[in-house]
């Protein structure tokens, strides 16, 4: 209830058309050359001195990626994007990596502060009341810090930056990395194992509950810049972590290129809670400007019973292109995927989730919830499959789309697919539109109409909100208000 | 307090309401009576504000103010409170989460901070208590999945909690049996107030049995076609509408 007062007030506060994350903060960066090629490769791998190995896989994905192509069966439409116009790598110019929060640019942690995140750990340790959440905030293409450090690696779990990752747990890294999205996987999957800068890496030891959320910020900064950041989580055998991710970037006129690889991995016994708030700049209200968000997020149950639960709430980006999927191979493992994708003004969002039954008793389940106002298109597109071996498979499927206005589309396309006859699949859609008798019953109580339909679009996607930690939970309600801004008219 | 002034209103080119007048004083209940199809819901609606409908001519003053230029929300704020005849369902958002953001929508307008949380929870409490709701029904989702009687009850509930200069009640009585129409009419009369006026639009005289009026208006066709005391409903009663339909046409 708090949440939903909360959620009111923030439509009250807000101009509309603001977009409260988009400012530029000053801070001087180093850039790699513009333009991508095997130069730009090694530029990216030595600036982070890394391993000949780790070079070698860069220049193999970078080779592969010269000879693929654009996908275009997403319900998406850009002009061409220039590949040579983008800067690949731009760190903020502070020398070496930071030692402690004390070594950090100042105006770096200004940024954070405004974005909300509780970077810093002093005012825990000094007893001021947070949420206990270890972050490690990614501004452009560098891993600025990671709170909580020292007592996460007493509880013997691993949660640092990939370069970090890949100087101190290189056997780990190269053990995982790329075995769930591999190089070959995709156009944008692939341009990424070529060029990504930095990103976070989690390892949970065997049987260990991960005694504190872990959180991640993404924040593009640099003009021109594509993000490419990498994450890499591992739950080894009856463990547990839960981990959300937030991302915002400033207002700026041209369109900027994210694209992020997430890899998954939980082996027996194991679960991952992966939760993401997803607020890049969307756009102006023409349509211009705003992220291409390519993203490719899997995870692999690769152990018996172990599982893998995606949450999602999408506002931002001018164009997402999102799945976030499962591979459900070990035995009676369990996938699952809670969306919400908010598409106001000219948004484009192609987004879904593959649950990929193959060994015997997997389980999975996908809600979704699609809200379209504006001029915006949403689609929800999804693939449950059951393989040959997938004896007593199962998926229950619900995707609710729910229309504000008359001049955005809300589409559904569900692909499914059994190979082995004991496995039950079930779909249910739903689209509807924000009814009139609802806003009239809201406005006869005094609320306006932006109120009436944040009110009404909350409780629309209430049941994936629950999925969401508590905290995150209010921060996307309000999400939700700010992006539906002027779409009541 | 309520003028409504040679108010004709159409909808989809069909005349509903054909120059009707009413006048509603602070402190007065008044009881609209009349035949289906006589115009009783859309006037209602059309004080409310509901779109759909064409307001041809006249006027509604609340205090002076013509309340047809102003929205909906700003009606409500100004102390309108319609009790819906069909409740709307609003999935996945509580009835007590939709009090709440209503009662502090209009508090705000008037200037005033919102509730704390304990101070709205023992509000409603004690409203909810008069009204024989209990606290599990208030944590559904709006009207979903509730009773009829339910319903009206919550209508009621948001009305007391609400405080509206003038309340008008659309057919509160219907679909609901006899001890919830007992409570529901004891919640209205709780209510009635020097300052406070209702109508109270009805097709039966059995509720008000229970809301005695000061004023009865009989309408039909689109107009008031008869005023009066209490006893016009009891005579309407044995008598019917007839006489009335007739004389309007």
């Amino acid at each position: 209830m708090a949440a939903d007062q909360e959620t009111v007030d923030r439509v009250r506060s807000i101009d509309v058309d603001a977009y409260k994350y988009g400012f530029i903060s000053p801070i001087e960066s180093d850039l790699a050359p513009k333009g991508l090629s095997e130069d730009t490769v090694r530029f990216i791998s030595q600036k982070k001195g890394e391993p000949e190995w780790l070079l070698d896989w860069r220049l193999e994905a970078f080779r592969r990626w010269e000879t693929m192509e654009e996908p275009n069966w997403a319900r998406v439409s850009h002009p061409p994007i220039d590949y040579q116009d983008i800067y690949y790598f731009a760190a903020p110019k502070t020398g070496t990596a930071p030692k402690s929060l004390d070594e950090i640019d100042p105006e770096l942690l200004r940024t954070y502060a405004k974005l909300g995140i509780p970077l810093v750990e002093q005012e825990i340790l000094a007893g001021v009341e947070r949420p206990r959440v270890a972050v490690d905030a990614v501004f452009d293409s560098v891993s600025i810090a990671t709170t909580f450090k020292a007592e996460l690696a007493k509880a013997g779990v691993i949660f640092c930056s990939f370069s970090d990752a890949v100087r101190n747990h290189p056997d780990l890294v190269r053990r995982y990395l790329g075995t769930v999205v591999p190089i070959t996987d995709n156009f944008y999957a692939t341009l990424n194992s070529a060029v990504f800068s930095d990103g976070s890496f989690v390892y949970v030891p065997p049987g260990v509950r991960c005694p504190m959320e872990l959180s991640t910020y993404f924040r593009i900064n640099e003009k021109n810049t594509g993000q490419f950041e990498r994450t890499l989580i591992i739950a080894d055998r009856g463990s547990y972590v839960s981990y959300l991710e937030g991302c915002t970037a400033p207002k700026r006129d041209e369109n900027q290129l994210h694209a992020a690889v997430v890899e998954l991995i939980t082996l027996d016994d194991a679960e991952i809670k992966y939760s993401t708030v997803q607020n890049w700049y969307p756009g102006d209200s023409q349509g211009r400007g705003g992220i291409y968000n390519f993203v490719t997020k899997r995870g692999d149950c690769r152990g018996a019973r172990s599982k893998i639960s995606w949450t999602q709430v999408e506002t931002g980006s001018a164009i997402t292109w999102k799945y976030p999927s499962c591979i459900l191979r070990g035995e009676a493992s369990r996938g699952e995927f809670y969306s919400i994708a908010i598409s106001n003004g000219h948004q484009q969002v192609d987004s879904g989730t593959k649950m990929i039954h193959l060994g015997r008793n997997t389980t999975s389940r996908i809600i979704s919830k699609g809200v379209a106002a504006g001029k915006s298109q949403n689609t929800y597109r999804g693939q449950v499959s059951a393989h040959r071996l997938a004896t007593g498979a199962r998926n229950f499927t619900n995707c609710d789309s729910l229309l504000i206005g008359s001049e955005c589309g809300a589409h559904t396309v569900p692909y499914i697919e059994a190979k082995n006859a004991s496995a039950v699949i079930e779909h249910e859609a739903t689209t509807s539109k924000v009814s009139e008798d609802q806003l009239f019953y809201c406005l006869q109580r005094g609320l306006s109409a932006e109120e009436a339909t944040a009110l009404i679009v909350n409780g629309f996607v209430r049941d994936v909100l629950q999925q969401l930690p508590m905290e995150f939970a209010v921060e996307a309600q309000k999400l939700i208000s700010i992006s539906l801004e002027g779409s009541v008219g | 307090m309520l003028e409504i002034k040679s108010l004709s209103v159409s909808i989809e080119d069909k005349q509903i309401l054909d120059n009707l007048s009413l006048t509603v004083n602070a402190g007065e209940v008044a009881a609209i009576m009349g035949p289906n199809g006589s115009g009783k819901s859309t006037l209602a609606y059309v004080l409310a504000g509901k779109p759909a409908y064409e307001v041809r001519a006249g006027e509604i003053l609340l205090d002076g103010e013509n309340l047809l230029e102003l929205k909906p929300t700003e009606r409500a704020l100004r102390g309108l409170f319609l009790a819906f005849q069909y409740p709307t369902e609003i999935p996945g958002v509580a009835a007590m989460t939709f009090l709440k953001a209503a009662l502090n929508a209009q508090r705000r307008a008037r200037g005033e901070n919102d509730l704390t949380t304990p101070d709205f929870m023992r509000r409603v409490r004690e409203a909810a208590q008069a009204l024989k709701i209990d606290q599990e029904m208030l944590r559904r989702p709006l009207n979903v999945g509730f009773s009829g009687g339910e319903k009206k009850r919550f209508e009621v509930l948001q009305m007391a909690l609400l405080a509206p200069r003038v309340g008008v009640l659309d057919e509160t009585d219907s679909g609901l049996d006899i001890d919830a129409l007992r409570i529901v009419a004891e919640g209205v009369n709780a209510l009635r107030d020097p300052k406070r006026a209702f109508l109270v639009i009805t097709h039966y005289q059995r509720l008000l049995d229970y809301i005695r009026p000061d004023v009865v208006h009989v309408m039909a066709r689109g107009r008031i076609v008869a005023t009066g005391g209490p006893e016009l409903a009891l005579e309407l009663e044995r008598n019917g509408y007839r006489d009335y339909a007739e004389e309007a046409a």
